[in-house]
């Protein structure tokens, strides 16, 4: 590493004593952060953070959502790894344009709307790639401020903490509707129903495309229809989060079958997609966000308006997750293996869903603990409060979010009777 | 706007979405039709943005037909061959990365990959740097320059008293949007004097002086964009001065170091005389040009505080900036610059790439200079040897400009400037003779 090299006419600056006071003047040396507070830890990362600093050998991580196989190690998926050994080598690294890869794009909203969906054929989807789900969040949430400047977002209680925060720092006027009803630990479909009939028309709705999160509450079919006329009665807007298609049921079809409903009715909605868990790609930060409009030139013109909010805030997208998921995507030997192992994983938390309920239940907990295998996807809302969750930290050194969220892909046999065992006794 | 900004040329690049592949068998739901009575979109109010000044080039350059295109557009390097590059030490090191099962794809930390962080902060400051020492230092892995520049910018409107920052003019187009976006006034200091095309030395400190306490300066830490006019050492020592002097905060740049001079250790001199002086500053790094990694966004942000208990608090901030604007940065290119940086053979290896990359650009200037002159080209070509970095402000107007492009296909921003590391042996007779064309005012 090489060293500071100092040509000596600089060398009396090196010193680490202050410069004269005639070059620095009294009001800059005080410094400009001193009244910068520390800022809350992340509720999410920070849990992660805690469990690393545990030396305890039974601890056990059920917090950030990412999946653990049943050794409870990470996964990079088989077809992952073929696809980077055929991108290596090969490639240039030349900026992408600016949304994106356009293959990529391509490739994520046929997965998301159906390769022969008609607004495809008719060119009527802007859709530019984006670091993952939170930037296709963010990327909207600015591109909402920027063209419906009075419109409110809505959001569901619960939700993922950090769409607060996004649609906060867009500067959205933000509002929320009932979702989660602790007493069945189930959707509050008229909460619901009765907070979005109040929303004026215009307004934008934050929808979780399939396995909600934190609840891992979805809406069956029947009352994504209602919720559709609805919005087209009252002139709502669908935005879907969609972090999750074929991680929640094992199919991305069925996982997307709302978006689907939605798109049945007519509705022009947006949608952000991440691939981060189905295709284990997290730390590569791809995502794509798609805008359905009127037409193909409205298209361009939306497209080309997402593009000037990504230009001031990172250029472009990072490369190389684009190009495994397109790698991926594009090669149909790769997407079949791709579609088994998504339903291994799937699969997986839902067999350790079960298990984790039948534990508790043979535990004689006198708790209801059906919602469990009720709930869907990577997460579990408990029920436990704060301070059961806290004596799960102290005492059994088991570590998730305060607000009773258990990441289910972090159960594994390995730990998953000594779980139950933990939770039976903070509950009991 | 300011008045260097740049219309796009006359080609017209349309996004044009791609030619749709086959549909492919797959189990899907029977769509219905769509209603038809649907309302309109919500979006129906907007137009059609225009195209990135910079970025638009390459999409024109790219829908031309003609055989004998040159692309001086962005500023992306090119070999003798035209051809992009990736370094023998980005690839060794990829391959490295992709030979270790044990690596996983898991969520980096906020403020990204801690080694990344810890040997870009050296690689600029210099690994017996005070700030480095006495850890007065915060570093978060951001997205290339622009991410760097943008996370420091939103840092500054939410915490710093004076939400004001001062652009040298010209510089790189997007520093506008970048600071106006997070919340900033933006106003401009001189810097390029057209009749010299050197340093407005005078007039940068002027405007400095002028400029409210404690506003914030950006500064191109070397190879000016788009001018590459930088500085000289003594001038470097002056402006620091008048910066310190006013209590203003300095935000630095740096996008080539080791591509100007072909020294990591010259090119960081302003940078590193800047924090030596104990005072505070905001540094943004970017990989893109200097390890040829563009595509894949690497690049830091480093903050310099008076003291550490302030860089502790100072990151937690941070951190509350970049969660909801994309949660945290991608894993891919920071961990190939670590394994570089951190490895001797590696590093060593990149130093000489880095330096063959440099003096290839500077022996393009040279060709170019001696084309000029041998076709007796009106006017004093100097300067093109005189700056420094990736792009030369060869002084042509827009008329010129676009004359070149229409006659010659020379693509190339409005303002004049030319991508050198876009030029060859065999480019620069070309550039010669349209540059020679357009100033005579001759037709093709």
């Amino acid at each position: 590493m090489a060293s500071g090299l100092v040509r000596n006419g600089a060398k009396r600056f090196m010193s680490t004593a202050a410069a004269p006071a005639s070059s620095v003047p009294a009001g800059a040396r005080s410094g400009w952060w001193e009244a910068v507070q520390p800022a809350a830890r992340d509720p999410i990362l920070g849990v992660t953070e805690a469990f690393l600093a545990d030396s305890d050998p039974k601890k056990v991580n059920v917090g950030v959502g990412a999946y653990r196989n049943d050794e409870g190690k990470p996964v990079v998926l088989e077809c992952v790894r073929k696809a980077e050994q055929i991108i290596a080598g090969k490639q240039n690294m030349e900026y992408l344009p600016m949304g994106g890869l356009v293959k990529f794009n391509d490739l994520s909203v046929k997965l998301a709307y159906g390769d022969t969906a008609p607004v495809l054929e008719e060119k009527r989807v802007a859709a530019v790639q984006t670091l993952s789900g939170t930037g296709a969040c963010r990327l909207f949430a600015d591109f909402q401020k920027r063209f419906k400047p009075d419109s409110r977002i809505y959001i569901p209680v619960p939700t993922w903490a950090n769409h607060h925060n996004i649609w906060r720092d867009a500067r959205v006027e933000a509002h929320t509707f009932r979702y989660y009803k602790p007493s069945t630990r189930g959707l509050d479909f008229e909460g619901l129903m009765e907070d979005l009939k109040k929303a004026p028309e215009g307004s934008f709705v934050l929808l979780h495309a399939c396995a909600h999160n934190p609840t891992g509450v979805d809406p069956t079919a029947d009352q994504w229809k209602e919720m559709s006329q609805l919005f087209k009665s009252n002139g709502l807007f669908p935005f879907f989060d969609m972090a999750y298609q074929g991680f929640a049921s094992g199919d991305t079809v069925r996982d997307a079958q709302a978006i689907r409903i939605f798109m049945e009715d007519g509705h022009q909605l947006a949608c952000a997609q991440s691939f981060a868990k189905n295709m284990g790609l997290y730390g590569q930060r791809v995502g794509c966000l798609s805008v359905v409009c009127d037409n193909s030139q409205q298209a361009v013109n939306v497209k080309s308006q997402l593009q000037q909010i990504a230009r001031p805030m990172y250029s472009n997208p990072p490369l190389h997750g684009a190009q495994i998921v397109t790698t991926v995507l594009s090669d149909p030997e790769l997407k079949e293996q791709w579609y088994k192992e998504v339903k291994v994983m799937a699969d997986r938390i839902i067999g350790m869903r079960e298990a984790l309920k039948s534990n508790l239940e043979k535990l004689g907990s006198s708790l209801p603990w059906k919602h469990i295998t009720e709930q869907i996807g990577m997460f579990c809302y408990s029920g436990l409060t704060e301070d059961q969750v806290d004596r799960l930290t102290k005492e059994f050194h088991i570590y998730m979010t305060r607000n009773g969220r258990i990441s289910m892909a972090g159960v594994t046999t390995g730990n998953v009777e000594y779980l139950a065992n933990a939770i039976h006794e903070v509950t009991k | 706007m300011e008045s260097f900004a740049l219309k796009r040329i006359a080609a017209v690049a349309s996004h044009l979405t791609p030619t749709a592949p086959p549909p492919q068998q797959q189990q899907a739901l029977s769509m219905e039709a769509t209603a038809s009575a649907a309302a309109a979109s919500v979006f129906d109010h907007l137009e059609q943005a225009p195209e990135d000044p910079i970025l638009g080039i390459t999409v024109a350059y790219n829908k031309d037909p003609h055989p004998g295109k040159v692309n001086l557009g962005v500023g992306a390097y090119r070999t003798e061959e035209g051809k992009p590059l990736i370094l023998n030490v980005v690839r060794r090191a990829e391959e490295r990365l992709l030979a270790d099962r044990s690596k996983n794809k898991e969520y980096l930390p906020i403020t990204g990959l801690a080694d990344f962080n810890k040997r870009s902060a050296m690689l600029i400051l210099g690994s017996d740097s005070p700030a480095v020492v006495e850890k007065r230092l915060v570093t978060a892995q951001c997205l290339s320059g622009t991410g760097s520049l943008r996370v420091g910018a939103e840092f500054l409107a939410r915490h710093y008293g004076v939400k004001l920052v001062f652009l040298p003019t010209p510089t790189w187009g997007n520093h506008f949007k970048v600071f106006m976006n997070a919340g900033l006034a933006v106003k401009t200091y001189r810097y390029y004097d057209n009749k010299t095309r050197g340093l407005d030395y005078e007039g940068m400190l002027e405007d400095i002086g002028a400029a409210p306490s404690g506003s914030v300066i950006l500064l191109h830490a070397c190879a000016h964009n788009p001018t590459g006019v930088d500085p000289t050492p003594q001038q470097w020592e002056g402006i620091r001065q008048a910066i310190r002097n006013r209590g203003h905060l300095p935000f630095f740049d740096s996008a080539y170091q080791g591509f100007a001079s072909g020294s990591l250790d010259k090119d960081a001199l302003a940078v590193r005389t800047f924090v030596a002086d104990g005072g505070e500053c905001f540094i943004a790094q970017s990989f893109a040009k200097n390890m040829g990694l563009y595509g894949e966004r690497v690049g830091a942000l480093s903050i310099v505080s008076k003291s550490s208990g302030v860089a502790t608090r100072v990151e937690s901030q941070l951190k509350l900036v970049i969660r909801p604007m994309y949660s945290n940065p991608p894993i891919h290119g920071a961990s190939i610059v670590a394994l570089v940086l951190g490895d001797g053979d590696l590093f060593s290896e990149w130093t000489v790439e880095l330096k063959g990359m440099a003096d290839r650009i500077i022996s393009m200037r040279h060709k170019l200079y001696d084309a000029l002159r041998a076709r007796g080209t009106p006017g004093d070509w100097t300067h093109i040897l005189k700056q420094i970095g990736m792009f030369s402000f060869t002084g042509l107007n827009k008329e010129q400009v676009q004359f070149m492009t229409r006659e010659y296909r020379i693509y190339m921003t409005l303002d004049g400037r030319i991508s050198m590391a876009g030029l060859s042996l065999k480019t620069v007779p070309l550039l010669a003779d349209a540059i020679h064309a357009a100033v005579t005012g001759a037709k093709a």
